[in-house]
């Protein structure tokens, strides 16, 4: 049997073993059978609160990535271009990096609300941090020769910038998205359970607390495709960008 | 000249800080410093963190033990053929990167509001690094030295602890390490999404009180915290590596 064969099997294996514990074994009020699951998934597909929700998260984590991708590349392009911004900045932003960001969660809702500012802000700021490492590392970590011999070849300092650092550096950049998308989808999700009004926080309170685990699993389901396929999408964004330079 | 500039920039913040809350931010949403560094005095000196730091460590060293347990032997269990190196090692690494967190809502359902919902957190997000640099260490060991203790004839009991054990320690321990500060970190959110003690749980206490000084002086707290257990495994790590190789 091929690996990737055993491995599904494993996981049929599990899925059965999951339907008949539960249906022999378990309380109905607090597990649900996958196949249960899978009929709540289709109630949930006709509700449209819950997809109001699926997408309003589904956007969060869109303007999070964006903004944490903008503001991580332009910071990691300041800390790993100068001298003097990143002997001033880098331990300062490697403290912040160590801080335990959970510790902040109540602080960003008390200043950004309980809506979906706080959701971004707090993605943000799980977000920005990977991206501005992994950009400052790959800008400085050219081969000093590259550098060297365009500087000897009359290169100046902007056509060193573009047709030498920036190539170099595309493929940490994208190593930076996909680490970035992994911690994005961490900083909105806490928020998201922490507080939510509409969100999909809201709808895993309302039914881990008015006990209805089927939609509480296809709830979780979905959210676990969804990480899935963004995670997929970066990684492949990294491995065809990377094959390219 | 570089310290220099490290400095300025560190009190340059503080100075914002100050301003900042000399004008117009509420004292509620931003105390200022001299309020914080009190708060925090007064916390030190009265130690009534006492009862949520045991809680949190507890949680935490119980969800360690779960998953540094479960995480070697399964991780040495798979390592022990190749084939099934290939088919586990991709499902535990697709199975790490959902985020975990996802999973809150269903342990508060099964495991309640106290510890043993933090404890069941930390030990999921624990046990991968675990498990997946158990699989790693084992399974990279290095053919020769296989080859040449079976040759001199040891038992598969020495040729665990002769041979296997120190070749792959530094990466296992790395895989524990990991492990520990995200365990740690998912037990803080944890407590911050939904609990009635542990550290977490204080600092949304006083979030949600409005007390931001003592707020932000907890969270200096729990900064601290952090910063003690990442120097403590940081030294262990480097104690483990040179003691066995």
């Amino acid at each position: 049997m091929s690996p990737t064969a055993a491995r599904l099997a494993i996981i049929v294996a599990m899925l059965a073993a999951w339907e008949a514990g539960v249906r022999w074994f378990g309380n109905p009020l607090f597990v649900s059978p996958p196949s249960r699951v899978a009929v709540a998934l289709l109630d949930l597909a006709g509700n449209r609160d819950v997809l109001a929700a699926v997408a309003r998260t589904c956007l969060e984590i869109s303007i999070a990535f964006a903004l944490s991708t903008i503001l991580g590349v332009g910071l990691g392009l300041l800390v790993g271009l100068h001298r003097f911004t990143r002997g001033a900045m880098y331990p300062v932003i490697l403290l912040l990096y160590a801080v335990p960001q959970v510790t902040m969660l109540p602080l960003f809702v008390l200043v950004f609300g309980i809506g979906m500012v706080s959701k971004i802000a707090f993605g943000v700021s799980h977000g920005v941090f990977p991206i501005l490492m992994t950009v400052a590392a790959g800008v400085q970590n050219i081969e000093p020769i590259l550098v060297t011999s365009a500087r000897a070849m009359g290169a100046s300092r902007r056509q060193i910038l573009l047709a030498v650092v920036f190539p170099h550096a595309l493929s940490s950049f994208f190593t930076g998205m996909r680490l970035g998308m992994t911690a994005v989808l961490l900083g909105v999700l806490l928020a998201e359970l922490y507080v939510s009004q509409a969100g999909v926080g809201y709808f895993t309170t309302m039914f881990t607390q008015t006990f209805q685990p089927q939609n509480l699993f296809a709830l979780v389901a979905v959210l676990a495709a969804i990480a899935i396929m963004l995670n997929a999408l970066c990684r492949w964004a990294e491995l065809r960008f990377r094959a390219n330079v | 000249m570089k310290r220099l500039v490290q400095i300025g920039f560190v009190v340059l913040l503080a100075l914002l800080w100050q301003l900042a809350t000399l004008g117009h931010v509420s004292p509620l949403l931003l105390p200022p410093p001299a309020a914080v560094g009190r708060e925090f005095l007064v916390l030190l000196q009265t130690a009534n963190f006492w009862p949520d730091l045991r809680v949190t460590l507890f949680e935490l060293i119980a969800a360690f033990l779960i998953a540094a347990f479960t995480g070697s032997a399964i991780g040495s269990a798979v390592s022990r053929s190749s084939y099934a190196v290939r088919v586990f090692d991709p499902l535990f690494a697709g199975m790490y990167s959902i985020p975990a967190i996802l999973l809150f809502p269903l342990y508060v359902l099964f495991f309640g509001l106290g510890p043993g919902s933090k404890i069941a957190m930390g030990a999921t997000i624990a046990f991968f690094p675990v498990v997946l640099n158990t699989i790693t260490g084992l399974s990279q060991v290095d053919r020769a030295y296989v080859a040449a203790a079976r040759s001199m004839g040891a038992s598969p009991i020495q040729m665990f602890w002769s041979v296997m054990l120190p070749a792959a320690f530094p990466v296992i321990l790395a895989g524990l390490r990991i492990g520990l500060i995200s365990g740690f970190l998912a037990i803080l959110g944890g407590e911050t999404i939904a609990s009635f003690s542990g550290l977490g749980h204080r600092i949304v206490n006083l979030a949600e009180s409005m007390d931001t000084a003592r707020m932000f002086a907890n969270i200096v707290f729990v900064m601290l915290v952090a910063w003690v257990l990442n120097a403590a495994v940081s030294f262990a790590e480097a104690r483990g590596r040179r003691g066995i190789a």
